[in-house]
């Protein structure tokens, strides 16, 4: 079946790449796509039509163009988008409208001129930037596993293996033994990046000494994390980069079957998944005989159905069987018993893309990056009240400093302004994780001073919280989250988050007393202990991670009567401001409880007894007069 | 529709089929009949444990466990709120709140009586770049204020020909 190889592909797509004049690049992303990429994308194709000239609409049709267009996918500065990028000069325009089009085509592509007003603009020197490199968001990172994303056609196989893709896979398949990869994998200190941060080389091995002939390799797709979005970016942009490092795996262990499970809520991620499983497939990448070594491996993809707890790997395993989502105890482990009861690989998304980078760069050299004990990097969502969200990679022991500084270009307020490195929290590891305060600004990030500081790298979302939110409230929003995805098996994770809540929603609501802080404390250890899976034994951190920080917003609530960010609706006051009160009486009318009185000539007051806040004051009021403090 | 109790299950076994009548794929099943029906009618369930040769309770514990099955009917457009913990602090409340006095839905009546709209407040969606998101039927906005959600809502509304206040 195959019948160029590699070398041959990767010569061959360069020649025809370099017959074109430019390549126009457009972010295809499911962030880009939102802000309209795709008729920018038309519009290009369209206008350099009505020019005269030709286009194409990938890399080595058979019809000869003088430009050629590619859809890329996710290129991680998802708020600028949509963005495009003209190639050879490598030149970024952000948020790009249809009616941009024809400017660009007329300076940047006839002509090799930047159109200014398109450029990213420095916020530190207030230049334009011409090139996404020297972007400090880019420039700031160290981008290995998502390396290629947004830099090559996501769709395009070719454009895939023109940047040294399967060999790595082939390579495997041809020269290596199962036990040299693991050799390899376990030297190089890859650990999961889906949060749990084991060794992948020990798993590989522990798998591979299983006598059973029968093996499975399934890849985690389930980005359950609320404001995690790393592997949708992956299985988006550079989804061959995620099916090679699952076939290295197979070679390891001597698996012939995969599964990728993917999250039904990533529709863009599951469609080019299957495209690119198929074109793997007409190569001889994936089916019988995998590059012509006799061993067989073949991938299936199953889209998860809306369960935050097939996060688990067990829980995973019985989902891809038919069953509900419900973990089961380990030992065994997956690689003893997993699917089907068979010997089992279970890695998260972005660890299989960093599988190919690991055997390219060798273990010494990639060891070398990140800290003692966790090496390489780490893909973050850096999202929230940050001036850049988007998606970065950076090495292990990373600071907040760089990363929200120098990376996220500094928080905002709720106003818009940005007031630098002022954040109140930054919530890290979703649901499972913890907080980190102003005091951790220069914590170098990894698996073990997160877990000291009662935070985890999880899956790997950053969300930045501002000084106007509140932390209670935060907590209750997670444990919200924990308590309606718990599966329901173990009693203190059903009932004991449903507990944790009503706490929650008492202290928020103004119900708070002493007993409901103590008796929170109590659970939360009572939930961590008594839990089976990931899911119940970190569903507490949230809440045990704000009383730890923000003890005081705590006490306030509880003891004060106050919401210290004024975010609280049951702690807020309603406030007549007296010089702009035209006595007009329409609140009083409006008052459903009759709170308001007042009379003509004399400013309304509203008592605070009788008021239920509703609102409708508020609203009613013409002159701005009513203040809710 | 009028349907025989003899074609009433053919698209049903062509699913099964499809499916070889692998119980190891009752997951992928119900998501193809979801997509079919929009919803999982009960008998529908019923007729696929059968034809699988697994339990009812089993075939309704699977479609319960997983928040994507709905055993009830969806409205026209479906409009899926990102609750995902960046939209949360970026006020995905705000639109909730909006959307659901706007249409006169809470989160037990999530479907207007008149079968255009069903709300659903989601988990991440993952695109939390465009934090507050708003999905509607498949298409991503973002970011989204309220005034904004409700301009999409009554745009959808007109295109359908109703008129903005019932």
């Amino acid at each position: 079946m195959i019948t160029k190889t590699l070398e041959e592909r990767k010569q061959a797509y360069l020649e025809n790449l370099s017959k074109y004049k430019a390549r126009i690049m457009i972010c295809a992303g499911t962030g880009c796509v939102a802000n309209g990429s795709l008729e920018v994308y038309e519009e290009f194709v369209n206008k350099i039509e009505e020019h005269g000239l030709s286009v194409s609409v990938a890399v080595g049709l058979e019809k000869e163009a003088d430009y050629v267009m590619a859809k890329s996918g996710c290129q991680g500065f998802c708020q600028m988008g949509p963005l495009v990028t003209i190639y050879p000069q490598g030149i970024l325009y952000i948020k790009v409208k249809p009616e941009d089009v024809d400017e660009i085509i007329e300076k940047t592509i006839l002509n090799g001129e930047t159109v200014d007003r398109l450029l990213y603009v420095s916020p530190e020197t207030n230049k334009p930037i011409g090139k996404a490199d020297d972007i400090p968001f880019y420039s700031r990172q160290r981008r290995l596993g998502i390396k290629l994303c947004g830099h090559i056609d996501a769709l395009d196989m070719e454009e895939y293996i023109a940047n040294g893709g399967y060999a790595m896979a082939e390579k495997a398949f041809t020269q290596m033994t199962g036990e040299e990869i693991c050799k390899l994998m376990i030297e190089s200190g890859l650990r999961g990046r889906g949060g749990g941060g084991f060794t992948t080389g020990r798993k590989w091995e522990l798998t591979r000494i299983q006598e059973d002939p029968v093996k499975y390799i399934i890849c985690n797709g389930d980005e359950g994390d609320p404001g995690a979005f790393m592997d949708r970016c992956l299985l988006e942009a550079c989804p061959h980069s995620v099916i090679e490092g699952m076939l290295i795996a197979a070679k390891a262990v001597g698996a012939q079957e995969g599964y990728i499970y993917v999250r039904t809520e990533y529709p863009l991620a599951v469609q080019r998944l299957k495209i690119a499983v198929e074109d793997a497939r007409k190569s001889g990448f994936l089916g019988k005989d995998v590059f012509g070594s006799g061993s067989d491996f073949d991938i299936h993809i199953m889209e998860g159905a809306g369960a935050f707890v097939c996060g688990e790997e067990t829980a995973l395993i019985a989902s891809i069987e038919g069953n509900r989502g419900m973990p089961s105890p380990k030992p065994p482990f997956p690689a003893q018993s997993g699917l089907f009861g068979k010997p089992t690989v279970i890695n998260n998304v972005e660890t299989f893309a960093n599988v190919p980078v690991v055997m390219q760069m060798g273990a010494e050299a990639y060891a070398s990056i990140g800290t003692a004990t966790s090496n390489g990097t780490k893909t973050f969502a850096l999202t929230g009240h940050v001036m850049n969200t988007g998606l970065i990679e950076v090495p292990f022991g990373t600071t907040l400093r760089q990363i929200i500084g120098d990376i996220g270009g500094g928080v905002l307020n709720d106003d818009g302004t940005n007031c630098g490195l002022d954040y109140k929290a930054v919530q890290i590891g979703g649901p499972s994780g913890g907080c980190l305060t102003k005091e951790h600004l220069d914590l170098p990030l990894d698996y073990e001073t997160l877990k000291s500081v009662g935070a985890m790298v999880g899956s790997g979302g950053l969300v930045v919280i501002n000084q106007q939110t509140c932390m209670v409230e935060v907590a209750r929003f997670f444990m919200q989250f924990t308590q309606s995805e718990s599966c329901g098996k173990c009693v203190v994770c059903r009932e004991g988050t449903k507990q944790m809540l009503n706490l929650l929603t008492d202290i928020v609501e103004g119900r708070g007393t002493a007993e409901t802080l103590e008796l929170l404390e109590q659970l939360a250890e009572t939930v961590k202990v008594g839990s089976l899976c990931g899911l119940g034994k970190t569903a507490p951190n949230p809440v045990l991670s704000t009383l730890k920080y923000f003890r005081e917003e705590y006490n306030a609530h509880v003891f004060e009567g106050r919401c210290p960010a004024n975010q609280c609706e049951a702690f807020k006051k309603y406030i007549v401001i007296e010089e702009k009160c035209k006595s007009c009486g329409l609140c009083a009318r409006k008052c459903p409880v009759n709170a308001i009185e007042g009379a003509k000539g004399v400013p309304y007051t509203i008592d605070k007894e009788k008021c239920i806040k509703c609102g409708a004051c508020v609203e009613s009021c013409k002159f701005n007069a009513i203040m809710i403090g | 529709m009028s349907e025989g109790i003899g074609t009433k299950f053919d698209k049903v076994c062509a699913i099964l089929d499809k499916y070889e009548h692998n119980p190891h794929k009752l997951i992928a099943i119900l998501q193809d009949l979801q997509e079919e029906y929009s919803y999982l009618p009960e008998d529908i369930m019923t007729f696929v444990s059968t034809a699988l040769g697994v339990s009812p309770s089993k075939v309704y514990g699977v479609a319960t466990f997983y928040s994507h099955f709905t055993l009830q009917p969806k409205g026209k457009h479906v409009i899926k709120l990102c609750d995902g913990t960046a939209c949360h602090v970026k006020k995905s409340h705000d639109i909730l709140n909006a959307l659901e006095k706007h249409l006169g839905l809470t989160a037990k009546e999530n479907t207007t009586p008149d079968m255009l709209f069903t709300l659903e407040l989601v988990a991440c969606l993952g695109a939390c770049g465009l934090a507050p998101v708003v999905v509607i039927d498949d298409k991503v906005y973002g970011p989204m204020t309220p005034e904004s959600t409700l301009a999409l809502v009554d745009k959808i509304r007109e295109e359908e020909g109703v008129c903005g206040d019932n």
